[in-house]
């Protein structure tokens, strides 16, 4: 067991995939002797040279768009995209072309490229560096889309995103990179598969289902709820496509009450799709309406009020007061 | 070279018109094109494409005429099946087949080549069953082929998407070979080919494709057939230099060649490949030639160009000229001309018979293709489907379903 930051977590992870496969490389803007803007790929180009860990022209179609070739090529290229909001010069690559060449291919084609997205807010910044564009990718099929929320998960999921066949979409909770955690890097133990949601703290009157940098703020309410004398299920959802169901309908089946939260706004994202499939798959064991905590349908606002925009913990509480009222 | 255009300090901007490339390109198409077979059928000489051209010997010359018209001939049928309802479009390449048999010819085995749509007479020279190419026109499959068998990849719809994945891909050459040396391997070397138009020329694709391509020195050949006509756009709406002299701007070499002339398409493209096997980087060739025909079945010419314009290309088709140089050669007689002609209405049938037979998929083969490895919502609605499926089973075998 090492303790390290989820940011050095994501660095360890890439360093052993480098290490163990010849046919992986990074690509992406300023990943090189920066070390990427947050520092993600601090010291890799030092080691595994300037053809495995690729400083790109400033250019996110040509990124996807040449990992894409490469990966026709037998590679398997992880590239970073420098935030969220930065990534729609590459969308039309990754939609219709990565998340389709396996398709219409008949098959015959794989494309197991990894595209490393910060994604979230939190961290004050300006325009366009706060962004939760999941729901963007997850309406897409031919991706896979994970996020972990902890250092441990970080460190092997990276490598489980790059082992994937499939196109991965891999988001980075940018606020929680200093968080720290225990890794154990001889074995992923029950992060064994990435696709899994992980129920974190188990509850018998609602569930709260949460993934990425919201993960701890379901952790903190789940926590003072307990103070009220509420027992809180919490799940780490960690795959939002596909998203596991099964793990989130047994929980919502024992506690009868399901909060979903994300960044991201409420509207045709995550949450309503996990409640539309939560009221078809138990409709007949919820107490109280699925309830969605999470952004505003507004273009993400300006740093001095997204304290305002984000789902903190008195959301959630608030929440869950409704569901457990109703 | 680019220096002596720059605005000094101090100057008043009078004079710079005529300094720019926009004012100072030529309006002479032909200043600065490389030809060698000429519309008469004449052969005329070029101080470093020649020596490509001497390099074929008359097996080779009839072979560029047989595949030319024998994929002029496919253009035919695919579009006679199209106009009877059997495709629900089709792409017709007719006036392009020299721009597309002579670079596809110049290509080696080991080479990749990223075509966009209409490179049927590329598919062709890669030896792609021609009638595979109308699945995707038929509706049976948005592919069709299998790429890694003759390096031909699938055709891109979405335009200039492949010339970034040609990129790439080029990029892993470079990879493996420097691997392979380091192994003393002496296998051949290998170049990309990515075909676009003049269309796509204006798509931030092959911008970025050419930024790549030069910063890391990439093997590959940007292969532009400017045909003229995006759909209805003129090409002088995507670009006001010739296109070939944007690769100055990134910093290779730009050729723009007779697309019509099949003998110096095939000498700059087999000099362009070279370069890039090599190792000195990327070329943009423009093949200067003409679609003849509409941009797709769906299409209506004349409510955007003039007849006269088809009229006067017509004059310069490629084949018409390839055909004079070989009779005035003596290297082809009436007998060659005739088994062509013959092979082409063999290929037609083939096409023909093979498209017919063609049924199409069943849908559990687009559940089986979304992804590589297991997927729980694929399976739960393939699941679905196929209860919901089995619903109408015993309702078809009363007779009540229809």
């Amino acid at each position: 067991m090492t303790t390290m930051t989820i940011a050095k977590a994501i660095n360890e992870g890439l360093r052993a995939t480098l290490t163990n496969n010849p046919k992986s490389l990074l690509m992406g803007e300023d990943i090189g002797p920066l070390g990427g803007v947050y520092r993600v790929t601090d010291g890799l180009v030092r080691e595994f040279g300037a053809d495995r860990v690729v400083d790109t022209p400033l250019a996110e179609s040509g990124i996807v768009g040449t990992a894409i070739g490469l990966a026709l090529r037998g590679y398997r290229p992880v590239c970073e995209i420098q935030f969220d909001g930065f990534v729609f010069p590459g969308f039309n690559q990754i939609t219709t072309q990565l998340a389709k060449m396996h398709s219409r291919s008949g098959g015959k084609l794989t494309v197991p490229v990894v595209i490393r997205i910060p994604y979230g807010g939190g961290i004050g910044s300006i325009e366009h560096h706060s962004e939760s564009p999941e729901a963007l990718f997850a309406h897409t099929a031919g991706l896979r889309i994970i996020t972990p929320s902890n250092a441990h998960d970080a460190y092997w999921m990276i490598q489980q995103a790059v082992d994937c066949t499939d196109p991965v979409i891999f988001f980075e909770p940018k606020r929680r990179y200093w968080l720290k955690g225990e890794v154990d890097t001889e074995n992923p133990g029950p992060a064994s598969d990435p696709f899994q949601a992980h129920v974190l703290r188990e509850g018998s009157d609602a569930t709260i289902v949460a993934y990425g940098p919201l993960v701890p703020v379901a952790l903190a309410a789940a926590a003072a709820a307990e103070e009220d004398g509420r027992s809180i299920e919490v799940i780490d959802l960690r795959s939002i496509s596909p998203i596991d169901f099964d793990t989130v309908t047994a929980s919502v089946k024992k506690t009868g009450r399901l909060i979903v939260a994300h960044e991201a706004p409420t509207f045709g994202g995550i949450g309503g799709e996990i409640s539309a499939r939560i009221s078809e798959r138990a409709f007949l064991h919820l107490e109280a309406p699925v309830i969605r905590v999470g952004g505003f349908h507004m273009p993400y606002p300006v740093a001095k009020v997204e304290e305002d925009y984000l789902p903190d913990i008195d959301k959630i509480l608030e929440a869950l007061d409704h569901s457990l009222s109703y | 070279m680019g220096a002596p255009q720059l605005p000094t300090p101090g100057i008043n901007g009078t004079g710079l018109e005529q300094q720019s490339p926009a004012g100072g390109a030529s309006n002479d198409p032909a200043a600065d094109m490389i030809q060698l077979l000429g519309p008469d059928g004449k052969l005329g000489t070029d101080p470093i494409f020649s020596d490509y051209a001497k390099r074929l010997d008359p097996e080779q010359l009839r072979g560029f005429y047989a595949d030319m018209a024998k994929v002029r001939r496919f253009d035919q049928e695919a579009t006679a099946l199209q106009r009877q309802g059997e495709l629900a479009l089709w792409v017709p390449l007719t006036g392009q087949e020299a721009a597309q048999i002579g670079s596809g010819r110049a290509t080696q085995r080991q080479d990749y080549i990223f075509p966009t749509y209409r490179e049927h007479g590329v598919a062709l020279t890669r030896h792609v069953d021609l009638a595979e190419l109308l699945k995707l026109f038929r509706g049976i499959s948005n592919g069709g082929w299998d790429p890694t068998e003759n390096n031909f990849h699938l055709y891109t719809l979405v335009l200039a998407a492949q010339t970034l994945h040609s990129v790439g891909y080029a990029m892993g050459i470079q990879r493996d070979q420097k691997l392979a040396e380091a192994h003393g391997s002496n296998d051949p070397k290998a170049a990309v080919v990515a075909y676009f138009g003049d269309g796509a020329s204006s798509e931030g694709d092959v911008h970025e494709s050419m930024v790549f391509a030069a910063s890391y020195n990439a093997p590959v050949v940007f292969f532009c057939q400017n045909n003229h006509w995006a759909i209805s756009v003129p090409t002088e709406v995507q670009t006001k230099v010739p296109l070939f002299n944007r690769a100055k701007g990134y910093g290779f070499p730009g050729i723009r060649v007779d697309g019509n002339d099949v003998i110096a398409v095939h000498a700059v493209t087999e000099w362009a490949l070279e370069h890039a096997r090599e190792g000195r980087g990327p070329v943009l060739i423009e093949a200067y030639t003409y679609r003849v025909g509409a941009h797709t079945t769906a299409d209506d010419p004349t409510k955007y160009r003039e007849s006269a314009e088809e009229i006067s290309w017509r004059g310069k088709d490629p084949l018409d000229r390839l055909e004079k140089y070989l009779r005035s050669e003596g290297l082809a007689d009436d007998a060659f001309f005739e088994q062509v002609r013959v092979d082409g209405d063999k290929l037609a049938a083939h096409v023909r018979s093979t498209t017919q037979s063609l049924q199409g998929p069943d849908i559990r083969e687009s559940f089986a293709g979304v992804y590589a490895e297991p997927h729980p919502l694929v399976a739960e609605e393939l699941a679905w489907f196929e209860e919901y499926s089995a619903g109408f089973e015993g309702a078809e075998a009363e007779g009540t379903g229809n």
